[in-house]
């Protein structure tokens, strides 16, 4: 018989929809990992070049924030940190569902700050092309997805944690 | 949730290989991670980064201006003049405002910020002579402006008729002249011989006799000249300097030095001022030493404010832009003064009744060294060239193309055919299509660079310099460099020697497309032949 799987208190998936939101929720998490890794590693990165490139709404935000060298100190560690956490929490299921959500609102900040709007040009060379939707919000859908469907209760060390918290009486 | 009773061992073991069934993965992650780092390490072990010898960039020494107060006097309040004047810590108050505002309005541009935490250079501006009575004005406003880096002024300007007068006057100990071009070699001398120290704006002369002038002029009165190409503060060229030192491009037998504007403005077609007229300007005193003389009118005041333009007044392309980048390569390679200079050009796009070419090269030869020095200038194309130094090795490219942060910052690239070089290349490690060596300062730093001009020099070095990762004014470094100097009695970055190799330069230049003949330098007979 196949093994079903509840991931809320309405949902049960089966072993292969586990598995396929599982491998979702590592690369995106090595994606993101890696992001603030390679931030982390680079002594010459700042988000000022992106920010100053920034467009649509948040372009006046961006500015001020760019002008003002203690609120990019901040913006900084707030991106590789940010990015490295969320990316650690996604790939060993920790706490993954505030990961998703954290994950989410950066991603949203990224796409927000630079939108790819009809008429708004970037001095940024692009890698692909896009048109409105890029992979900014493709990424955002996807964590909105694995926070809709958790799965690391299941796979992942969520499931020995709540354990854990179980045995505690804390959960 | 989880149903499983813990106290089955075959479950919890289940249960514990689930929890970390993607931790191989995380640890996969690492294994490539630490694979990525090492291979980069490698990478960067055999760039320039580490054959580099770091020195620490230069920091501004504080405690100088602490010494005896300085009084100065600037002879020529334009646009240029009125920069060198902020560079001292007087500006007028229109224009603290008007920065102030624009500051508050748009926080990248930094004009203010910039110029309120400039040092306290310990001085007063106490003369002021310009032969246009607004700008003279506007210099006496300066000087009483409180807002600024030094706070209520000690002194206020006094306005002079004349440099002679202005002179005269024995509490002024040294001068700024931002005068046009033809006017320079006049006053340096005058100013010397009545003992003041002096700051003369580049180009230092229209000719090769007013060099020999200035330069003996000098040296006999023992005063300290400074000669304004701010670039000697830019710590990009001492870098630059550094990597050239340590024969990290090879043999270097080509240099190209560019210029590319294209705009009227960037072409010298200045503003005529609304309220100049024969009674607000003293004509015959501007055309003194020109050679060829015409009444006052219309023409005139075209040639009062674009004097750039007439032969009369400067020397067009060579004056004001070639004798930077001749100066900037003089600076990092010590060039020193050519053998031969020859040059060519025209009049080709900007036929509106001026004398000087608008597109203009020079070739510089300099036998000694094995070495040729280009310089091809357009005021009819912003496409940036930039400035290389071609090496057999390497080549580094400065400002324009190099796009090493966009302000005075350079790269460094392997030749694929470089001797020095090909082991690495050969195994992968230099990768011939990406620069082996990036300087850019003040990265992290965000510059509110807007106009294509501002762009321009800001490509060049010219706008901003760094220190301790702090942007400031190479104008107000350079004005320090001098000031402190004439308290300690040194040789400023850029002093009479120096002036005298960039004066000679361009004189041969000039000469050369004038006479459309190659010019030889005598340096025994001090003579151009």
């Amino acid at each position: 018989m196949e093994s079903r799987h509840s991931i809320n208190s309405l949902t049960t998936i089966n072993n292969a929809q586990l598995y396929g939101l599982v491998i979702l929720r590592v690369i995106v998490g090595w994606h993101i990992l890696y992001e603030g890794v390679a931030k982390l590693i680079n002594p010459y990165w700042s988000s000022a070049a992106f920010l100053l490139d920034s467009k649509w709404i948040f372009s006046g935000l961006a500015k001020a924030i760019v002008s003002n060298p203690a609120l990019l100190t901040i913006s900084d560690y707030v991106n590789v940190w940010g990015l490295t956490i969320i990316g650690f929490c996604l790939m060993l299921g920790v706490f993954s569902r505030y990961a998703c959500i954290g994950g989410m609102v950066l991603i949203s900040l990224y796409y927000l700050f630079s939108p790819p709007l009809l008429g708004l040009e970037y001095s940024r060379p692009g890698e692909g092309s896009y048109l409105i939707v890029n992979k900014n919000l493709i990424e955002i859908f996807a964590l909105y997805i694995l926070y809709l469907f958790p799965t690391s209760h299941k796979i992942g060390l969520d499931r020995v944690l709540q354990t854990k918290l179980n045995l505690k009486g804390l959960s | 949730m989880s149903n499983e009773p813990p106290h089955d061992q075959n479950v919890q073991r289940r249960d514990f290989i689930k929890a970390l069934a993607t931790v191989p993965v995380f640890g996969f992650f690492l294994a490539n991670l630490w694979l990525k780092l090492k291979k980069d390490a490698l990478k960067r072990k055999n760039l320039l980064v580490d054959l580099v010898q770091e020195k620490k960039p230069p920091t501004v020494i504080k405690n100088l201006s602490n010494g005896k107060h300085l009084n100065i006097g600037i002879i020529g309040y334009g646009g240029r003049g009125s920069h060198l004047v902020r560079g001292a810590g007087f500006a007028t108050r229109g224009w603290t405002d008007y920065a102030y505002k624009a500051n508050q309005e748009n926080s990248l541009n930094k004009a203010y910020p910039t110029f309120m935490s400039q040092d306290d250079l310990n001085c007063s501006l106490v003369g002021v002579c310009d032969l246009f009575d607004v700008n003279a004005d506007l210099g006496i406003d300066a000087s009483k402006n409180d807002v600024g880096p030094g706070g209520t002024p000690k002194y206020s300007a006094k306005k002079y008729k004349n440099h002679h007068e202005m002179l005269e006057n024995d509490d002024i100990d040294a001068v700024i002249i931002a005068t046009p071009d033809h006017w320079h070699s006049k006053i340096v001398v005058d100013a010397v011989k009545s003992g003041k120290h002096v700051y003369c704006e580049k180009g230092l002369t229209r000719t090769f006799q007013e060099a020999l002038d200035i330069h003996d002029a000098v040296k006999e009165t023992g005063m300290i000249l400074q000669l304004g190409h701010q670039n000697r503060q830019v710590e990009a060229n001492d870098k630059a300097k550094e990597i050239i030192d340590q024969g990290l491009l090879g043999p270097v037998n080509l240099v190209e030095l560019t210029t590319n504007r294209n705009s009227q403005w960037g072409a010298w077609v200045w503003n005529i001022h609304k309220d100049a007229n024969s009674k607000t300007i003293d004509w015959e005193t501007f055309q003194e030493p020109s050679p060829n003389k015409i009444r006052f009118g219309p023409d005139a005041l075209k040639r009062y404010f674009r004097w750039r333009c007439w032969y009369d007044y400067g020397t067009g392309l060579s004056g004001d832009l070639f004798s930077h980048d001749y100066d900037q390569l003089n600076q990092i390679m010590g060039m020193g003064i050519p053998k031969y200079a020859s040059a060519s050009g025209g009049i080709y796009f900007y036929k509106d009744g001026r004398d000087v070419p608008d597109v203009w090269h020079v070739t510089l030869e300099y036998p000694d060294r094995d070495m040729t020095v280009l310089y091809s200038a357009t005021l009819s194309s912003n496409n940036s060239r930039g400035n290389r130094i071609m090496g057999h090795d390497a080549t580094m490219i400065l400002g324009g193309q190099s796009n090493a942060g966009g302000v005075g910052g350079f790269s460094v690239e392997a030749d694929r055919e470089s001797t020095q070089y090909r082991e690495r290349i050969e195994k992968g490690i230099i990768n011939t299509k990406y620069p082996i060596y990036n300087y850019s300062p003040g990265s992290k730093q965000i510059d509110g660079v807007t106009s294509a001009t501002s762009q321009y020099f800001a490509n060049k070095g010219l706008l901003y310099a760094y220190r301790d990762g702090k942007r400031v004014d190479p104008t107000h470094l350079h004005i320090k460099d001098w000031l402190d100097c004439i308290r300690e009695g040194r040789q400023p970055k850029c002093n009479v020697d120096v002036a005298f190799e960039e004066a000679v330069t361009c004189a041969m230049a000039t000469e050369s497309y004038l006479t459309g003949r190659r010019v030889e330098w005598d340096p025994i007979k001090r003579r151009l032949v």
